[in-house]
C-alpha cells in the first residue's frame, strides 16, 4: 500500500470535477422542492440534457450552444411534469418516477445516431496567473467554466432564497400553499418556473457529463446520477450551502475510494464501492441527532396537491 | 376558460372511464410515435396490447407470463401503499427485494442439498426476515435520529447492490460453476425451488402470496384499526396524535411491512422465474412497484389491476421489439406516455370539467 | 391467419413440446438476444454489429430479429421462449447470464439452434461460443510494457471474474517480459457500465502516476481523461474507438463477431449445424487488433505485430511456462501451456501482481 500516492490537492481538483453533475441537479432539485413540489425526474431530466447538449455541441461545434440546449431540452420535459401536476394534478411522486422513465427512452431515441462521436473539446478557463499559484492554482483555478458557474449558483440559489422577496413568495408557497394564495400569490405559475428551473439545472448536469465529463454519448450513461441529486437535497435538509458540502462529499469519496483502491489499500472492494452511499447516510444521521439544533423539516407544502378552491 | 371543480366525493363513473380513456389516448400518442419511427403504428399498437392475451401463436405462453411479472410488482407496491398512505416515504424497495432474495437464497445454499419439507418454508420466512430488516434500518434511523427515510432507504439500494455483486463473486458464488459469478440454480434443488404451481399457468407461490397480500390489505385498511390509523396520519397527523397514534409505532409497521413484502417478492423470484442469486438478479421492480402503487390510487383492488397493465405493456413491448423491429428505447418512451395519460386524467375522477366563467363564490 | 401461426398454434395446444418451426419455410430467421442497448457502444453495439454483418451477407434469405436489454434471469427466459414461438431458427444469446435460461428454453425448442456466448454448458441443440480476448491483452500488455517510463501501468477492471482476471494476467505477463521493473495498479470499478465511474477511475490511476491504461470496461471515458492529462497511452476495449487515435489511443482489442455469426447462420441453412464448443482468438478473426497508431515507436509496432503473428498462427500461446501463481507456487512448468480448463475458471493473479482478487 501506498498513500503518499495519493496527492490532496489532485483529488480536491479531481472531486470539483466528479461532483458538479449532481451539484447542478441537485441545486435546482432544492429549489422546485422549495417551492412545495417534489421531482423525481431528475434522472429522466438530467439524461435528456446530456444527449440535448451532446447532439447540439456535435451538430455546431460549439459546446456552449450544447449547455444551452441541455437546459432547454430538460426544461421542456420538465414542463410535462410541470403540467401534470399543476394543472391536472397528478400525483408528483409517480409522475415524477414517469419522467423518468420517459426521458430514458427519449434520450436514447434522439441518441441513435450520436453513438460513438467525440464532442468538441470544453477548454479549461483561462485565469492567467492565477492558475499558477501552488496548490491553490492547481486545485481551484484550473477547471472548465461549469464548474465555476455551479459554484456561482449555489451563491446565487442561497441569496434568492435568503435574502430576496421573490425567494421569500416562493418558500411561503413551499411552506404553506394554502396561505400563499390566499395572500394573492400565483401558486401554481411560481411552482411551473421552479420547476423549470430545476429541469434547467438537470439537464445542464447532464451535458456536463456527456460534454465534459466522460465525454461521449452512450444510452443511460447518468446511471443513477440523478437519484443522487435527489438524495443530496434531502441531506442538505433543503438548504444551499449543504447541497454543495452533500454533492462534494459524495464526490469525494467516490474519488477517493478509487484512489485508495489504485494504491492498493487491504479494504474490501465491496465495501470501497459503497462507502459514499455508507457515508452520506453516517453524515446525515450525525448532524440529524444532533437536537441542538433546530428541527430542520422539508417544505410543509411539499408533494402535496395544491387546487385552488376558490 | 376551463376550470376545475372539486367533487364532493369522487366519481365511480370516471374512476372507472378515466383509465380507459387515458389507454386510448396513449393508443394515439404512441401510434404517432410509432408511425414517426417508421413502424406501421396499428401492428404496434396491436402487438403490445392485443398479442400477448389473444395471440394464437404467443397468448397460451405470454398470458401466464402476465402473471411472472405482475406478481412481484403486486407484492411490493401493496407493502408500499400502506406506507405511503400513512406517509412513510419508503423508495428504497429494490434494495429491500435484493436483501430479501440474498437471505432467501442463502439458507437455501447453505442447507444444499439437503431434501426436507422444511427448506422452502424457511426460505420464505428468511426472505421476509432479510427485507424487513433491510427496511428497520431507515425506520430506527427515523425514530431514533430523525433521519430522513427516503434518503436512507434509497441509498440503501445502492448498498444492498454492492452486497449481491459481492455474495454473486464470493461467498454464495457455485463451486461447481467454472469460476463464473452467480450462485447455484434453485431451480435445480427441489426442496428450495418455487416452481410453477400448476403448469402452464404462471401461478407460483409468489403470485399467491401477491393475491394473499392484495385481500389482507383490503380487510387491513377497512376493517381494522391499524388500518384506520394509517389513513387517519396520512390525512392529517396532527389529528392522528390527537387519536393516540404513535408516529413512531407507525413508522416502523408501515417500513416492515413494505419492507418484509419486498423481501419476500424478492426470495420468491430467486428461487422460482429467476432461479439464481447474479450480480444483475435485479430488475427494478422495487422502483416500478411505486408507479404501481399510485396508478393503483394506493388501493388494494386498484393496485392489482395496475400491476397487470405493467406487465402487459411490458410483454407486449417484448413482442413489439423483435417483432416490429422497434428499439428498447421506443417502449420505455411509451410505457412513459401511458404513465402520463393515466395519472393525468385521474383529474377526471375528483374534479369536475367546468366551461366558461368561474363561478364567484 | 397464415398457416404458418395455426400450425404453430396446434403445436402449443400439445404444450411446447413441438416447436413451430418444425414447418418448412423459406427464410431463415435468426434471433439476437443483448443484455445491453445496441446504443452502449461497447459489447452489445459489436453483437449488433454481427446482426447487421449477417443480414448483409445473406440479404433476403435470411431475417433477423432481435432485442435488446434484456435482463438476465426470468426476463430473458420469456424473451427467449417468445422467440421460439415466433418461429426463429437460430438464437444467439450474447451474455453469460442467459445460460441457464437458454438451456431451459432450448430442451423446450428441440427443433430450434442455440449459440450462448461465453458460457459452459451445451446440449444437442446448444454450442457455445467466446473469443481469447487474453490473445489482444496479451500485444496490449506488450506494447505497454514498452511505452511506459513510469513503469506504472493501470488497469481498469470491471468484476473479478475468470474472463476480467485473464486478461490483467495475460497483459502483466508480456509487460512484466519487457520491463521487468512495471508494476499494475487495478482498479475493480465493480460495474459493467458506469462511464463517469470509469473517468474518475482512469483520473485517479493517472494521478497516481500511471501512464498506460488498459480498460475492460466499455465506455471512451478513460480514453477522454488520457487526452486531457496528456502523454498518457490507452487501448479501445471492444470497438475500435478510432476517435481517440493516434492518441492517447495507440491501438485496440475489437470484438469481431461477423464471421462466427454468418458461418453458424449457414451451417443451419445448410444443414450442418451441430452443437459444439468455440473459443476463437486472433488467428480465427474473432479477436482484431485495431490499428497500432504511429504514436507507438516503429520497433515496439513491429514486435508487437510479430508477436501478434505468433499467436494467430499458432506458434506462441500467450500462457507459456514457466509461470508461478502470485503466491510463488508454480503453475506451468518451463514451455508448458496453461490448458483451456484452467485459463476458463482463472481465478488467480500470476506472479509478480501485488493485490489481492476480491472475493
Amino acid at each position: 500500500m501506498d498513500l503518499s500516492a495519493i496527492n490532496p490537492v489532485i483529488l480536491i481538483a479531481s472531486l470539483m470535477v466528479a461532483a458538479t453533475p449532481i451539484l447542478l441537479a441537485a441545486i435546482g432539485e432544492l429549489v422546485v422542492e422549495k417551492s412545495g413540489v417534489l421531482n423525481l425526474g431528475v434522472e429522466g431530466m438530467m439524461i435528456t440534457g446530456a444527449i440535448c447538449g451532446f447532439a447540439a455541441a456535435v451538430e455546431t461545434g460549439s459546446p456552449a450552444l450544447g449547455f444551452l440546449a441541455a437546459m432547454i431540452g430538460g426544461a421542456a420535459l420538465s414542463m410535462i411534469f410541470g403540467l401534470l401536476t399543476q394543472f391536472l394534478m397528478s400525483n408528483q411522486v409517480a409522475t415524477g418516477l414517469a419522467l423518468t422513465l420517459f426521458g430514458l427512452g427519449l434520450s436514447a431515441l434522439i441518441g441513435q445516431g450520436y453513438v460513438g462521436l467525440k464532442p468538441p473539446a470544453t477548454d479549461r478557463l483561462d485565469l492567467g496567473p492565477l492558475s499558477d499559484i501552488p496548490v491553490l492554482g492547481r486545485m481551484v483555478f484550473s477547471h472548465d467554466i461549469v464548474i465555476y458557474a455551479s459554484l456561482v449558483l449555489v451563491l446565487v440559489v442561497w441569496l434568492f432564497l435568503r435574502h430576496s422577496r421573490a425567494g421569500l413568495i416562493l418558500r411561503a408557497v413551499g411552506e404553506n400553499h394554502e396561505a400563499a394564495h390566499a395572500l394573492g400569490y400565483k401558486v401554481v405559475r411560481i411552482r411551473l418556473m421552479a420547476i423549470a428551473f430545476g429541469g434547467a439545472m438537470a439537464g445542464l448536469g447532464g451535458a456536463y457529463l456527456s460534454l465534459v465529463r466522460v465525454p461521449q454519448w452512450t444510452e443511460g450513461m447518468t446511471s443513477g446520477a440523478g437519484w443522487i441529486a435527489l438524495a443530496i437535497v434531502v441531506f442538505a435538509s433543503w438548504r444551499a450551502g449543504r447541497v454543495l458540502l452533500g454533492a462534494y462529499l459524495f464526490g469525494g469519496v467516490a474519488v477517493l475510494q478509487l484512489n485508495l483502491q489504485a494504491a492498493g489499500i487491504a479494504v474490501p472492494v465491496e465495501l470501497l464501492s459503497a462507502s459514499p452511499y455508507l457515508v452520506t447516510i453516517l453524515v446525515l444521521v450525525i448532524i440529524s441527532a444532533d437536537r441542538s439544533r433546530a428541527a430542520v423539516a422539508a417544505p410543509g407544502s411539499l408533494g402535496r396537491v395544491f387546487h385552488a378552491s376558490s | 376558460m376551463i376550470a376545475l371543480e372539486k367533487r364532493p366525493t369522487p366519481s365511480r363513473a370516471w374512476s372507472a372511464a378515466a383509465p380507459l380513456l387515458a389507454v386510448a389516448l396513449t393508443m394515439v400518442a404512441g401510434a404517432a410515435l410509432f408511425a414517426a419511427l417508421g413502424t406501421d403504428p396499428l401492428a404496434a399498437i396491436r402487438t403490445i396490447f392485443w398479442d400477448p392475451l389473444f395471440n394464437e401463436q404467443f397468448a397460451s405462453y405470454s398470458r401466464p407470463q402476465l402473471l411472472v411479472k405482475a406478481g412481484p410488482l403486486i407484492l411490493i407496491a401493496i407493502g408500499l401503499s400502506l406506507g405511503f398512505r400513512a406517509g412513510v416515504w419508503n423508495i428504497g424497495a429494490e434494495g429491500q427485494y435484493i436483501m430479501g432474495a440474498i437471505c432467501g437464497a442463502g439458507v437455501a445454499l447453505a442447507l444444499y442439498p439437503m431434501d426436507a419439507w422444511f427448506v422452502f418454508p424457511t426460505m420464505v420466512l428468511a426472505g421476509a426476515l432479510g427485507g424487513w430488516a433491510w427496511a428497520m434500518i431507515p425506520a430506527i434511523l427515523k425514530t431514533r435520529f430523525r433521519t430522513n427515510e427516503i434518503l436512507v432507504s434509497l441509498l440503501l439500494v445502492y448498498v444492498a447492490e454492492q452486497i449481491l455483486a459481492s455474495m454473486s463473486l464470493g461467498l454464495m458464488r457455485n463451486p461447481e460453476g467454472g469460476g463464473f459469478p452467480g450462485s447455484r440454480n434453485l431451480q435445480q434443488y427441489p426442496a428450495a425451488a418455487n416452481p410453477e404451481l400448476v403448469a402452464g399457468t404462471g401461478m407460483h407461490w409468489g403470485v399467491v402470496a401477491g393475491f394473499v397480500a392484495v385481500i389482507a390489505a383490503y380487510i387491513l385498511l377497512n376493517r381494522h384499526m391499524l388500518g384506520f390509523q394509517i389513513r387517519l396520519a396520512g390525512q392529517s397527523p396532527r389529528a392522528a396524535r390527537f387519536a393516540g397514534v404513535d408516529p413512531n409505532r407507525l413508522v416502523m409497521i408501515c417500513l416492515g411491512i413494505s419492507g418484509a413484502l419486498a423481501g419476500l417478492a424478492g426470495m420468491f423470484e430467486v428461487a422460482g422465474p429467476a432461479g439464481q442469486i447474479s450480480i444483475d438478479f435485479n430488475v427494478g421492480y422495487g422502483f416500478t412497484a411505486i408507479i404501481v402503487a399510485f396508478l393503483g390510487r394506493l388501493h388494494p383492488v386498484g393496485i392489482l389491476l395496475a400491476g397487470l397493465l405493467m406487465a402487459l405493456t411490458y410483454i407486449g413491448g417484448e413482442l413489439a421489439q423483435f417483432m416490429l423491429g422497434l428499439p428498447a428505447a421506443a417502449i420505455q418512451a411509451f410505457q412513459g406516455m401511458l404513465l402520463f395519460f393515466l395519472l393525468g386524467l385521474d383529474v377526471l375522477s375528483n374534479f369536475r370539467v367546468r366551461l366558461g366563467r368561474r363561478k364567484v363564490t | 391467419m397464415n398457416r404458418r401461426t395455426l400450425l404453430a398454434s396446434a403445436a402449443l395446444a400439445f404444450g411446447l413440446g413441438m416447436s413451430g418451426t418444425a414447418i418448412a419455410q423459406d427464410k431463415t430467421k435468426v434471433g439476437f438476444v443483448f443484455v445491453g442497448p445496441i446504443g452502449d457502444g461497447g459489447w452489445t453495439y459489436e453483437h449488433n454489429e454481427g446482426r447487421l454483418a449477417v443480414e448483409a451477407h445473406f440479404g433476403d434469405a435470411v431475417e433477423t430479429i432481435y432485442q435488446e436489454s434484456v435482463p438476465e434471469g426470468a426476463d430473458a427466459e420469456r424473451v427467449l421462449t417468445q422467440m421460439a414461438l415466433s418461429g426463429a431458427d437460430l438464437i444467439f444469446t450474447t451474455s453469460f447470464g442467459y445460460m441457464d435460461p437458454t438451456l431451459n428454453v432450448a430442451a423446450k425448442f428441440p427443433n430450434v439452434k442455440f449459440e450462448h456466448a461465453t458460457g459452459y454448458k451445451r446440449a444437442d441443440n446448444v454450442g457455445t461460443y467466446s473469443a481469447r480476448f487474453y490473445e489482444g491483452r496479451a500485444v496490449q500488455g506488450h506494447i505497454a510494457g514498452k511505452l511506459t517510463k513510469s513503469n506504472i501501468v493501470g488497469y481498469i477492471a470491471s468484476y473479478p471474474i475468470p474472463e476480467v482476471i485473464r486478461g490483467i494476467n495475460a497483459a502483466y505477463i508480456h509487460a512484466s517480459k519487457v520491463n521487468p521493473d512495471i508494476q499494475f495498479k487495478v482498479i475493480w470499478a465493480y460495474t459493467w457500465f458506469d462511464p463517469a465511474k470509469e473517468a474518475d477511475a482512469a483520473t485517479a490511476l493517472i494521478e497516481q502516476g500511471a501512464d498506460v491504461i488498459l480498460q475492460h470496461t466499455d465506455s471512451t471515458a478513460p480514453q477522454a481523461a488520457a487526452e486531457k492529462a496528456g502523454n498518457v497511452y490507452t487501448f479501445g476495449q471492444a470497438s475500435d474507438m478510432a476517435e481517440y487515435a493516434p492518441m492517447p489511443r495507440v491501438s485496440s482489442i475489437i470484438d469481431n463477431w461477423a464471421p462466427y455469426y454468418i458461418d453458424r447462420v449457414q451451417a443451419v441453412i445448410d444443414g450442418t449445424w451441430e452443437s459444439d464448443d468455440t473459443w476463437d482468438g486472433i488467428g480465427a478473426g474473432m479477436v482484431k487488433i485495431g490499428e497500432i497508431t504511429d504514436a507507438v515507436p516503429a520497433e515496439i509496432k513491429a514486435e508487437a505485430l510479430a508477436l501478434q503473428e505468433a499467436i494467430a498462427s499458432g506458434a506462441y500461446h500467450p500462457f507459456t511456462g514457466p509461470l508461478n501463481r502470485q503466491d510463488g507456487t508454480p503453475w506451468l512448468a518451463e514451455g508448458e501451456t496453461a490448458d483451456d480448463g484452467t485459463l476458463l475458471g482463472m481465478n488467480f493473479y500470476v506472479e509478480g501482481l501485488s493485490g489481492e482478487i476480491p472475493q
